[in-house]
């Protein structure tokens, strides 16, 4: 393994990442040790889902970005620039606005799977392969517009205020409340998109010499297509399922990260797993600490900020390389 | 000799115009093939049409004998080596990576290079002549660099056929002739070579028999003093050249 230093690095970063969540906000230490039944119930049954549920959004949102990045040979690739987020958010709004959701606890997660693939699909349709990044960014504009005005629609027509709301500070993205059912819809199928996009990773290596290039050394287009969608709509959906639309994690870690594996689409498979997942757990802690009594900071809104200035960055630097 | 490719009306097109038909046309093994023909020929086509990489709607392309599209990708990507003209990496690895790129045909599920795979990629880059490259940046090489690099890199797959779509384009005369060594050479070990090429010079002096195509058509073929006939030069090419065309003998200092 070339990266096993850098893995491990990561993995480090995640614990510590993990820690912060977990000590954040006043958590009881000393009556943790004293063997507080309280302090006890709040480690297990609060923080620990949190944390967990963190790790597996980030990880999701990172490598789903570093995937699509590899595939489109385009470092401005993210679930939710190029709106795959968006259209998850529509299908699990879909779930909620219909009442599917109330039929089974599986009904919201799958919805927002079919949603992110079927924009993903869209995305596909329109930019075509080796998109440049102008018909990348306007393909995920048009993908994510159509999508989010599918939730308008379904706002305007919400039943009634508390729907309303509940669906607006769903979308802005959060892992309060998270419980142990949570980690226990999105674990599986994070794990599974996870699985089918490390398939991936050779044939994003051939990419590299471009489309005819890679089909030249044996690479099925249409079938790495397929597993693409795939992976990013298990991982991406089962993540804006439990968590909402948090933005720009898939955009920032790949981006930090490749410098560190020499700009290898393969190797950046992983780290951004892992990436994704500490710095997710990170802006969690960071939200809680920021946020006061009953103002409550969302996540999505905090990655956002963080990641819009790595979005110009990019768009700058990409104008100067890339046509 | 051997036939490596048959190809029995073949017609590609992209949308409603043809881009490239044939009647009967074989390429045999260990034969250094120019395909010369001025912009939008049809060059590319054929290359493309050899390498799988373009399905012809009517007619069959054969290799050693079995039509190409019963080979799976793999098993293809294995027996054929293609260079495509575009030498942009979408990605600044650094070099020897892109040379590696070769062997993945070969590659088992969740295995890494083997030892025979290290060996033919540093022969590939011996060949290529691409030593002293392999651990620099791709985009920080030069034009000629990068043509070696992506050169060893067609070379390590060791493949019996090794198709190039113009591997001389924005090289200095050096750069061209050393690049047409290389692929006499690869001809000489019994690969069927094929390239398109601009370089008529090149093309008459190093070629063993050269395919003219104009408007998706193969105009001459025959070696490079008969294919490049007077008559095909004004005609094809729009040149004026009363005693055809005349093979350089400069070479490498």
């Amino acid at each position: 393994m070339k990266d096993t230093r850098l893995l491990l690095i990561l993995s480090g970063g995640c614990v510590l990442a993990g820690l912060a969540g977990l000590l954040v906000d006043g958590f009881p230490l000393a009556a943790l040790f004293a063997g507080d039944e309280t302090a006890h119930l709040l480690l297990i049954e609060l923080r620990l889902p949190r944390i967990a549920l963190g790790f597996l959004v980030g990880a999701a949102l990172g490598l789903s970005g570093a995937a699509l990045q590899g595939y489109f040979r385009n470092p401005l690739a993210d679930p939710g620039v190029v709106g795959v987020s968006a259209s998850a958010g529509m299908g699990a709004v879909a779930a909620l606005y219909f009442g599917f959701s109330t039929l089974s606890a599986l009904v919201l997660p799958v919805m927002a799977i079919a949603g992110a693939a079927s924009g993903g699909s869209a995305l596909l349709f329109i930019a075509g392969r080796g998109a440049t990044a102008t018909s990348l960014i306007l393909s995920g504009v048009a993908v994510g517009a159509l999508a989010n005005a599918m939730v308008a629609l379904a706002m305007n027509f919400s039943p009634n205020p508390w729907a309303l709301s509940e669906i607006a500070y769903w979308l802005m993205g959060s892992l309060r409340n998270t419980s142990w059912t949570e980690v226990q819809i999105a674990l599986p199928l994070i794990a599974a998109g996870v699985a089918i996009l490390l398939t991936t990773a050779r044939d994003l290596d051939s990419l590299s010499i471009g489309e005819d290039g890679a089909r030249a050394l044996g690479v099925n287009l249409r079938d790495l297509q397929i597993r693409l969608i795939a992976g990013t709509a298990l991982a991406v959906g089962a993540a804006v399922a439990v968590a909402g639309a948090i933005g720009f994690v898939g955009l920032v870690v790949p981006h930090l990260i490749r410098p560190l594996v020499q700009h290898e689409p393969a190797r950046l498979l992983m780290p951004s797993a892992l990436g994704g997942g500490a710095l997710l757990m990170t802006a969690d802690a960071a939200t809680r600490l920021i946020s006061g009594d009953g103002v409550p900071l969302y996540l999505g809104v905090m990655t956002a900020i963080l990641g819009v200035p790595f979005f110009f960055h990019l768009i700058r630097q990409t104008g100067r390389l890339a046509p | 000799m051997t036939a490596r490719f048959e190809l029995d009306n073949v017609d590609c097109r992209y949308g409603a115009r043809t881009a490239f038909e044939t009647g009967k046309l074989s390429i045999a093994v260990g034969e250094l093939t120019a395909i010369a023909g001025p912009n939008g020929a049809g060059k590319s086509t054929l290359i493309k049409t050899l390498a799988g990489l373009v399905t012809p709607v009517h007619g069959e392309v054969r290799l050693d004998g079995v039509a190409l599209q019963r080979f799976a990708d793999r098993e293809r990507a294995r027996r054929i080596a293609y260079l495509p003209a575009d030498s942009r990496l979408a990605w600044p690895l650094i070099a020897i990576r892109v040379v590696e790129l070769g062997r993945y045909p070969f590659l088992k599920p969740l295995h890494g290079f083997t030892e025979e795979d290290g060996e033919l990629i540093k022969e590939a880059v011996q060949r290529a002549g691409a030593d002293g490259l392999t651990e620099r940046r791709f985009d920080e090489l030069s034009s000629g660099e990068k043509a070696r690099i992506l050169l060893a890199r067609a070379l390590a797959t060791n493949a019996g056929t090794l198709l190039l779509d113009e591997p001389g384009a924005a090289l200095d005369p050096r750069h061209q002739l050393a690049v047409m060594k290389v692929l006499k050479a690869e001809a000489g070990r019994g690969v069927c070579t094929v390239f398109a090429g601009h370089s008529l010079e090149l093309v008459s002096r190093f070629a063993d028999r050269v395919l003219v195509m104009d408007q998706g058509r193969i105009i001459a073929d025959g070696p490079p003093q008969e294919a490049l006939s007077p008559y095909v030069l004004s005609d094809v090419f729009g040149l004026d050249a009363p005693r055809g065309i005349t093979p350089p003998d400069w070479a490498l200092a």
